[in-house]
């Protein structure tokens, strides 16, 4: 798993240790390039933690660079090549107003890490929540496993966890499917 | 002939149009004083929208200064006189001194560059925490969103004017429109290529009857619209407008021949005003009144 520290990356590419802020559109296209530049050497498979732990503050402009148009890149389409998955840490209310208006703008959702474990924000409708809490519950799931634990059919399962997956949401791995940031584990 | 600007007594948004008006009226080629000798009074808008005038002239002004000593002093604070310098002759008594004034939450700062973005922010977050909630009684947590409205505002300059602008944010009391409570306000002016033009930029611009100054403030103000294809633009001043709504804040902004507004109830200001007097970009200003009854609507 790799680790990125958004405010360390943010710090290079100002070249300056002053700023802890994550302002304005040219900054966050920048600090967005940093972390392509840094994906661009994991495997075809990566799990990302993307930490805001040490950013002050992220604005509307810079939001859209740094998080939607790298969602956008790595996870709204199905990229063959690479599946790239990302895991999102220190995410506090100070941040929260910004990166919930760039995921509605553009129809999007992510998985950020809390006290408690994870959780699934953004555009998901009640069936996508409820499918990916079943499967962060149950840790390695199959179709047949979804199917039982939402009393539904096999295809309704399988296609609600595809799509999971095409969303990067969840992780597939040995016809397996496990929630980003819940490594396989049970979390019942 | 030496045509003269008459500023008035008290400078703020909406006297600042007669200023406008007065500039529409003189030759462009002639020579101009810009007399604030009887100005006891300016608001940040006033004083960046004046440092905004002397940019837009052809020829270097004559700047004659406020004859009150406190106004003066109050304005010397503010760090007006050291841009005005750089853009007219400065006459009458320009006082030295600087720093001090505790209503100023951000000097005058010049908007050129992104970086100045994240020197404006980085400056006004811890006092801003401090002001909003001792002053205004707004909840500490809205204070981020106070910085986020600055710096969208401010990148208005950096992506769209063509030139530098200015800043500036002080508290104050109003004494008329919200019976002695304080308020936040937030001045961004620059003398750029305004949002019309902006918008002209565009690819996909395709002029209809009734496009004017007017219908380019609404189109980007209210809908959002932008200059660059990107889905993901226009979000700051929608992120702005939720901000204001949440604090029951007042956003005006004036650009070319129009001013549109954002208005809360206790303003009494025209949503949208139409053929003004001409003037170059875009001047913004943003109003957040003391919370009388705790936290967001």
């Amino acid at each position: 798993m790799m680790h990125i520290d958004v405010s360390s990356v943010l710090r290079q590419t100002l070249s300056c240790e002053l700023y802890s802020n994550l302002v304005t559109r040219p900054t966050g296209a920048a600090v967005r390039t940093q972390i392509e530049a840094l994906l661009a050497d994991s495997h075809e498979r990566s799990l990302t933690v993307i930490d805001f732990s040490h950013v002050g503050m992220i604005d509307f402009s810079c939001a859209d660079e740094v998080i939607a148009k790298l969602l956008l890149r790595y996870v709204a389409e199905e990229r063959v090549e690479r599946e790239a998955y990302f895991l999102f840490r220190g995410v506090t209310d100070d941040h929260w107003d910004a990166i919930e208006t760039v995921l509605e703008r553009h129809g999007l959702a992510l998985v950020m890490e809390t006290d408690d474990g994870a959780r699934v924000v953004g555009i998901v409708n009640d069936g996508e929540r409820v499918a990916w809490e079943k499967v962060y519950e149950l840790g390695r799931t199959q179709p047949a496993d979804l199917a039982d634990a939402l009393g539904s059919g096999p295809d309704h399962a399988a296609r609600m966890l595809d799509g999971l997956h095409r969303r990067r949401l969840l992780m597939r791995l040995d016809g397996c499917y496990i929630a980003v940031g819940g490594l396989g584990e049970p979390h019942g | 002939m030496t045509s003269v600007i008459t500023v008035p007594p008290s400078l703020d948004d909406h006297t600042f149009e007669q200023v406008v008006e007065q500039l529409a009226a003189v030759p462009r080629d002639g020579k101009l004083l810009v007399d604030a000798r009887h100005t006891t009074w300016a608001s940040p808008y006033g004083l960046t929208a004046l440092l905004t005038l002397g940019q837009t002239l052809d020829e270097r002004a004559s700047f004659a200064v406020p004859e009150t000593e406190k106004t003066a002093s109050y304005w010397a604070r503010t760090g007006f006189f050291k841009y005005a310098d750089e853009l007219y002759d400065l006459r009458g008594s320009v006082p030295k001194g600087r720093g001090g004034e505790s209503s100023v939450l951000l000097e005058i700062t010049p908007v050129i560059k992104s970086e100045d973005v994240h020197d404006v922010v980085g400056r006004i977050q811890q006092k801003a925490q401090q002001i909003l909630s001792s002053e205004l009684s707004i909840d500490a947590k809205a204070t981020v969103g106070f910085a986020m409205t600055l710096s969208e505002i401010c990148q208005n300059i950096v992506e769209h004017a063509g030139r530098g602008g200015w800043v500036a944010v002080q508290t104050y009391t109003w004494r008329r429109r919200l019976a002695n409570r304080r308020v936040v306000v937030i001045a961004v002016c620059d003398a750029g290529q305004g949002f019309r033009q902006s918008l002209e930029s565009a690819p996909s611009f395709v002029r209809n009857d009734r496009w004017d100054d007017a219908a380019a403030l609404e189109a980007a103000v209210i809908r959002g619209v932008s200059r660059f294809r990107d889905p993901g633009r226009g979000q700051g001043i929608a992120g702005v407008r939720r901000y204001l709504s949440r604090w029951d804040g007042k956003l005006s902004v004036r650009s070319g021949t129009a001013k549109i507004a954002i208005l809360p109830n206790w303003d009494d200001d025209v949503p949208l005003a139409e053929k003004l007097a001409p003037f170059p970009g875009a001047q913004i200003q943003v109003t957040i009144p003391e919370r009388v009854s705790g936290g967001p609507r």
